[in-house]
């Protein structure tokens, strides 16, 4: 067992030029990687889609690298440790998805599509329309999922480098941003995918380390783990190990975790994300390696932050992480500091940043891509562009983007909204997945369902989502606090009970496909549908790999 | 490279309605559906019973060892397991076939 440290203050742990020596050895090590890659960045296939050569092991570690953000690494470690079992139903929701993603899209996508998810879904479809549908939904969910990890940054930056001025936080929020959208501009996709294996991999033994660690002073017995966070979370007691201490609590609560399972697991396979890193292999079979990969590193992952959930609340108890700057956040961090001292926590905030910064290039890269090819390439110059000029509006849009998101950041710095990462999820299954399934696998359906689904789902989502208790209305019973994102607690225009809204929004976008597919009067493009059929089974006419 | 949309698509319609290809496609479908609804509903069950069996779930079998928790793993091994059997029956009967069709469509192999 450890001593009692004499501990002070959350903030004064840990020694910020360490922290900040092994980031900036990262972000070093990651440009020179970039600038490496960049040789070979010529055509639009080597910018989006890494020139299409990396093998299934590589790109399935790229995608667990792009996969598990901070919030999955210090938000599930928080969540278990305060939270107990409640915090590992994320996990489980977050990796069983991957199985929508292999059986019934990953494979069949990469061979019918090019670069984005709107070739797949405008594949036998009206083009003009649909591709914009999809394009919008695309940029809204990483807009969503990007100011999340932006916001985050901040919070991140008061606990691991110890800047607590809201100056320098804006400032360390614009160094994130710069250093994106260097990557994405130097390296495109290849460099971007470099960032992400290279993040992968130190996350995963940065967290195993930890892992072993803590079972060590446990002699490798999980009971005696689980004792000793019972023992030392008075509060939650027994209830820490089996689930309902954060959603039990009323039958709303209860519903409100169905809604959340339900958009867990049906939006992984809907991120475009994830779906635009299955173009950067050669073919079906490898990207069926590259999920297979990915869930097993993903799951072992998530095995990892069982332990340093349980570990946290065992040995830094949660009344000494809710006491620190990032709450639940704070948790591994602080676990870190207590096993390894100074070093590990350095090496731990180092790979918890090294974790923002690929999220974000990958999210940036997609959205830029989605701009260029869908909006700007495919509608706006309706294919008359050459690849060149395509990738030049890419490498614009990667810098708007990336000022975007400063902006954004900045302003969104302490702001709760880590519900995004959540309404990201929830758009990716309302306004993706359905018109995905639907178009690989309905033969009937049309323009009219894939709008219908694709606005309807996107819609109903942020309408649910902004007539939330997560906008307005939610107080604490016991201090009287604001928990919503408006914090002014007078202000309450919330009418939708729950704080997820896939339950609704997710079965009205199915049903919606259905219904604008059967009252359209379209006739099927029987010989798009073959070809598209044909093309996502058998790989024929699929995109190849670019030789270099 | 060509863009989509420019081949010859007699060609794709012939193929898709090719007692080889629906073959294919059947031996697919009949693989990937079922599967899907099996880990969906084994994920429901275990959802709905985290959400509404709290005294089931909380039961211990060992230890500090909760019902809750051997289900919570359960889902990791169950995942792991479709994950390992649907790339070694793909591996094995889709892709033999896919290509042997791909060849067909695409000409020469090369």
């Amino acid at each position: 067992m450890t001593a009692p440290l004499m501990l002070p203050l959350a903030t004064d742990i840990g020694n910020p030029t360490v922290n900040i020596a092994i980031f900036a050895l990262f972000v070093l090590a990651t440009l020179a990687i970039v600038f490496r890659a960049s040789r070979n960045n010529k055509t639009a296939a080597d910018f989006y889609a890494g020139g299409r050569s990396f093998t299934g092991p590589q790109n399935g570690i790229a995608i667990a690298g792009d996969y598990l953000s901070a919030a999955s690494f210090l938000g599930i470690a928080g969540a278990i440790a305060l939270n107990g079992y409640d915090g590992f139903l994320y996990s489980i929701g977050f990796l069983v998805a991957w199985l929508v993603a292999l059986l019934l899209v990953a494979e069949l996508l990469r061979n019918t599509g090019r670069f984005t998810m709107a070739d797949v879904l405008s594949f036998r479809l009206k083009q003009r329309p649909v591709r914009m549908a999809a394009a919008i939904s695309t940029l809204g969910v990483c807009f969503f999922y990007l100011l999340a990890q932006m916001a985050g940054a901040g919070g991140l930056v008061a606990l691991l480098l110890g800047v607590s001025h809201r100056a320098g936080q804006s400032i360390v929020i614009a160094v994130v941003g710069i250093l994106m959208i260097t990557y994405v501009l130097v390296g495109g996709m290849k460099g971007t995918t470099w960032v992400q294996i290279v993040k992968a991999i130190l996350l995963v033994i940065g967290a195993g380390i930890m892992t072993i660690w803590v079972l060590a002073k446990y002699t490798f017995n999980l009971s005696g783990l689980l004792g000793a966070a019972v023992d030392k979370s008075p509060a939650a007691g027994e209830k820490l190990l089996s689930p309902g201490l954060q959603y039990g609590v009323t039958g709303v609560t209860k519903l409100d975790f169905i809604s959340l399972a339900l958009a867990l697991v049906l939006g992984t396979a809907g991120l475009p994300h994830v779906l635009m890193r299955f173009y950067t292999v050669p073919d079906s079979k490898e990207a069926r390696r590259s999920v297979s990969w990915a869930i097993w590193i993903i799951g072992i992952f998530y095995l990892f932050t069982l332990v340093l959930g349980y570990g946290a609340a065992a040995i830094v108890g949660p009344d000494r992480i809710k006491a620190a700057p990032g709450k639940a956040n704070s948790a591994a961090p602080l676990l870190a500091f207590e096993l390894g001292g100074e070093v590990l926590l350095g090496v731990i905030s180092a790979v918890a940043f090294a974790t923002i910064l690929a999220v974000v290039a990958g999210l940036t890269i997609t959205a830029s891509t989605s701009f260029a090819h869908d909006i700007y390439g495919q509608i706006i110059k309706k294919g008359q562009i050459s690849g060149d000029g395509e990738v030049r509006v890419a490498r614009y849009t990667a810098v708007v983007i990336g000022i975007v998101a400063i902006i954004g950041g900045i302003f969104a710095n302490g702001q709760n909204i880590a519900f995004l990462v959540a309404l990201a999820f929830a758009v990716a299954a309302s306004a993706n997945l359905p018109t995905i399934l639907y178009s690989l696998f309905w033969r009937r359906f049309n323009t009219r369902g894939a709008l219908w689904s694709i606005y309807g789902g996107l819609a109903s989502t942020i309408i649910l989502i902004i007539f939330s208790p997560v906008v307005s209305g939610k107080v604490d019973a016991k201090t009287h606090k604001s928990l919503s994102m408006i914090t002014d607690t007078g202000i309450d225009f919330h009418w939708f009970p729950l704080d997820n809204p896939g339950i609704v929004s997710i079965p009205l976008a199915f049903v919606l496909g259905w219904l604008g597919t059967i009252t359209s009067k379209e006739q099927v493009d029987v010989d798009r549908f073959a070809e598209m059929e044909v093309r996502s089974l058998t790989g024929a006419g699929a995109e190849k790999a670019v030789k270099h | 490279m060509s863009d989509i949309g420019d081949r010859d698509l007699t060609t794709y319609r012939d193929v898709q309605l090719s007692p080889d290809f629906s073959e294919l496609r059947r031996r697919f479908r009949r693989f990937v559906f079922p599967m899907t609804a099996l880990f969906l509903v084994w994920y429901f069950v275990y959802v709905l019973l985290a959400d509404y069996a709290h005294g089931f779930m909380s039961h211990k079998v060992g230890g500090n060892i909760t019902v809750a928790l051997l289900f919570g793993l359960g889902q990791f091994v169950s995942t792991f397991a479709i994950t390992m059997i649907y790339v070694r029956w793909a591996d094995r009967r889709i892709d033999p076939d896919a290509e042997k069709l791909r060849h067909q469509i695409e000409g020469e192999p090369q």
